[in-house]
């Protein structure tokens, strides 16, 4: 490999051809402050617009200072971080950004988490010259039923922009708009419900300011529990329990599921739940339903779509909706485990204590922001009342949590209710990508096969390249399995399917790079992908701790089959599990 | 989710249709192909903007963002009588701010703005190339030279009948 020499801050150092100035600091251990810069390194996920210009540094022999984000090493640079130009530049371009920046961080949602934030932060700004002359660009606030959108506090790093064309192939944001009155928006400047968004989220994610939040539904949870004619369950997503010690100081990939059931319980919720339990009745319902494709196919029935999508994901669901409306035949009509959860707490489970439904209220928690969506959506509720109430991130759980003055640092571990809490192994690992196909595989396997798998842990269905794909033997019949994780990895796959070139039988699509761990309702990761993979490995640890590991050796499942839904696929399990799709394609009308 | 509409004529679509086409459906033609259209309808409506998109498989934002970039692209109709100002330096230096107010009161337009009429429609523009004419101002194509506001009732009126 070609390698370069150069001197940073009067030391050398040797770095790969093509490196960049940043990169090549890192390696001196010195950090040069970045705003508009990320990267998500594993996942091939990078944002260099060389727009912000806080990290620009003195190149001698250059006669105007350079983004170390976006140049490259040459050999024999001399390059100085931290010159008085240097610094000048920086505080003059942070004032700058500020001078068209709201004021309000007290009660901003981003307050203490803003990379705007910290950097004036860092870089020492105590007062913003010619504020007093200067207007403040204002834009109109979207809210939509997930994200809300206040450019008002956007500062073009073009993150979002990034996400979601590059990375998710979404398209509905763009840089639009020129000078002072530039934004990021839909086409149009209409609101994000208008537009192509599918609610992943990942703008929010990666937003490093408060222009892209949430919407908050904490204060709908809080007057649902002071309700006392009201019974009110919550259900926790695998993901969820990988994370949320992040935000209470803790190491990333720190699990805490025993202190997530312990707050919840203290902070009110009559029943605590598992989400991973509605996940091990996905993959009753999938699992079932994938054999009875692939059999179905394998006699030569040309009815039989193959290959088989996931469908627990609600962005992923958005996505094909709007762009590959032609195919929604081909995922699986299984609803989402969350969706699943709502539908069987608000019959079977109302049923066993004796209430109705409309006084039972379902609480989600969850990694995502599209799941606030999903349990809006009317084919979900029953006379106007929903199947889930409300969904609440990560984030959110984390800042109730604290709001409730409990130090998740300090609790007991408890254990999740019966019936609706008990899960296996397979249930866990929803969580990260490739865990669905393989809970899926587990199940399907000694269903296809009548025998006992000779092992769990199928590693080749793991890892964070973009698109994989294995070859999974059900006793002497190969079957092909893709795995994306982002859209713009799951198009590439639903492309192949379209033109009929795809050769799998199964395939597991994540909205979210990495799968729900990353998703856009979880701690922010702030360009660390380390973080990301630690909560992976924290997933599948529960995994291997769990006594069950297969979904249908669940103890509960097998009763709720038993005891109400007879067997997968039965018609009372379609009529409350399953779902069906929309073509939300944008349609062109010719006038007469 | 999005759920709009869009109402366009057969032949409006037909003619979009055939100048993408024209450009071999090549995304990195987006500009020549905004051109082209605004050339035929005058303007580059939202509509029209959703059939590009569909064509050239190019989000609609994105195109939105290039429209909305250069000043060249409108999304409003020009009135038959386009009166363009030039803001260039030269014409700057020697008043054009104050022909084009006298514009803004005359006409009761802002810049980007048509007449309810459809008759006029203003607009400024960098450098037109008659730096020693400056200040210069355009109605159609024909250019007025050393124009001072106290000319600009003038102007309006030849297109007046």
């Amino acid at each position: 490999m070609e390698t370069i020499k150069l001197t940073i801050d009067n030391r050398q150092v040797e770095v790969p051809k093509d490196t960049t100035i940043n990169k090549a600091a890192k390696e001196l251990g010195i950090e040069i402050p970045t705003l508009c810069y990320m990267e998500l390194h594993d996942l091939n996920i990078e944002n260099k617009p060389a727009g912000c210009r806080i990290c620009v540094v003195e190149v001698k022999g250059r006669r105007n200072l350079a983004p170390s984000c976006a140049t490259k090493c040459e050999e024999g640079m001399v390059v100085t971080t931290h010159t008085t130009r240097v610094l000048n530049a920086r505080r003059t371009v942070m004032e700058f950004i500020l001078s068209d920046h709201p004021k309000d961080c007290l009660i901003c949602p981003k307050s203490g988490n803003c990379e705007l934030q910290t950097m004036a932060h860092q870089l020492g700004i105590r007062e913003i010259p010619g504020q007093e002359i200067a207007a403040m660009s204002t834009y109109k606030k979207d809210t939509s039923p997930s994200i809300i959108r206040n450019q008002d506090k956007c500062i073009l790093c073009r993150r979002c922009e990034m996400m979601c064309n590059t990375v998710q192939t979404v398209g509905a944001l763009s840089a639009v708009n020129r000078g002072f009155m530039a934004t990021v928006a839909p086409a149009f400047e209409q609101n994000l419900e208008h537009s192509t968004c599918t609610y992943c989220g990942q703008c929010v994610a990666v937003c490093p300011t408060g222009a892209l939040t949430e919407v908050d539904h904490t204060p709908d949870v809080l007057r649902a529990l002071a309700d006392p004619t009201k019974t009110v369950v919550v259900q926790t997503a695998p993901a969820v329990r990988a994370a949320l010690g992040e935000l209470f100081g803790m190491e990333p990939g720190t699990l805490v599921t025993g202190k997530m059931v312990t707050a919840l319980r203290a902070l009110g919720f009559d029943y605590v739940f598992d989400t991973d339990f509605a996940a091990d009745l996905t993959i009753m319902e999938e699992g079932t339903e994938l054999l009875d494709r692939l059999t179905r196919h394998l006699r030569g029935d040309k009815t039989a779509r193959l290959p088989i999508l996931t469908s627990c994901c609600p962005g992923w669901v958005n996505f094909f909706e709007e762009y590959f409306p032609d195919l929604k035949d081909v995922p699986s009509t299984s609803k989402s485990p969350q969706q699943m959860f709502g539908a069987i707490a608000k019959t079977y489970f109302a049923d066993k204590i004796k209430i109705s439904r409309k006084d039972l209220v379902v609480v989600s928690i969850m990694p995502c922001l599209a799941k606030k969506y999903e349990c809006q959506r009317e084919e979900f509720s029953v006379d106007g009342n929903r199947d889930v109430d409300f969904s609440i991130s990560t984030r959110e759980l984390a800042a109730f949590i604290k709001q409730a003055n409990i130090d998740l640092n300090n609790l007991e571990e408890g254990e999740f209710d019966a019936p609706l809490g008990e899960s296996s192994g397979a249930g866990v690992i929803f969580g990260a990508t490739g865990g669905v196909i393989e809970a899926a595989v587990r199940t399907a396997y000694e269903l296809y096969t009548g025998q006992k798998l000779p092992r769990l842990d199928f590693t080749e269905l793991r890892g964070l390249e973009g698109v994989r794909s294995a070859t999974i033997d059900f006793d002497g019949l190969p079957v092909n399995i893709g795995i994306a994780h982002g859209l713009g990895n799951a198009r590439k796959l639903l492309d192949d399917v379209r033109s009929g070139k795809s050769q799998f039988h199964a395939i597991e699509v994540m909205a979210c790079p990495g799968g729900c761990i990353g998703g856009g309702g979880q701690p922010l990761h702030h360009g660390n992908s380390e973080v990301i993979k630690a909560r992976a490995a924290a997933i599948y640890t529960e995994d291997r701790k769990k006594p069950l590991r297969k979904s249908h050796e669940n103890p509960f499942i097998i009763k709720l089959y038993e005891e109400f839904l007879g067997k997968p696929n039965s018609e009372k399990a379609h009529h409350l599990l399953h779902t069906k799709y929309f073509d939300k394609k944008k349609k062109i009308i010719v006038k007469q | 989710m999005s759920s709009i509409k869009i109402e366009l004529r057969q032949e409006d679509v037909n003619k979009i249709r055939e100048i993408c086409a024209s450009f071999n459906n090549d995304p990195q033609e987006l500009i020549n192909v905004l051109h082209k259209c605004q050339e035929h309808f005058g303007y580059l409506p939202a509509e029209v903007q959703e059939v590009i998109s569909n064509e050239l498989v190019v989000p609609v934002a994105k195109i939105y963002g290039v429209v909305t970039f250069y000043s060249f692209f409108t999304m409003t109709p020009k009135g038959k009588h386009p009166v363009s100002i030039c803001m260039g330096t030269a014409c700057y230096v020697r008043g054009a701010e104050k022909v084009l107010d006298e514009f803004k009161k005359e006409l009761g337009l802002q810049v980007g703005q048509t007449t309810p009429d459809g008759k006029f429609s203003l607009s400024s523009l960098r450098c037109v190339g008659a730096c020693g004419l400056a200040p210069v101002v355009m109605v159609g194509d024909k250019t007025y030279g050393r124009v001072a506001p106290d000319d600009v009732r003038n102007i309006l009126k030849e297109y007046e009948q």
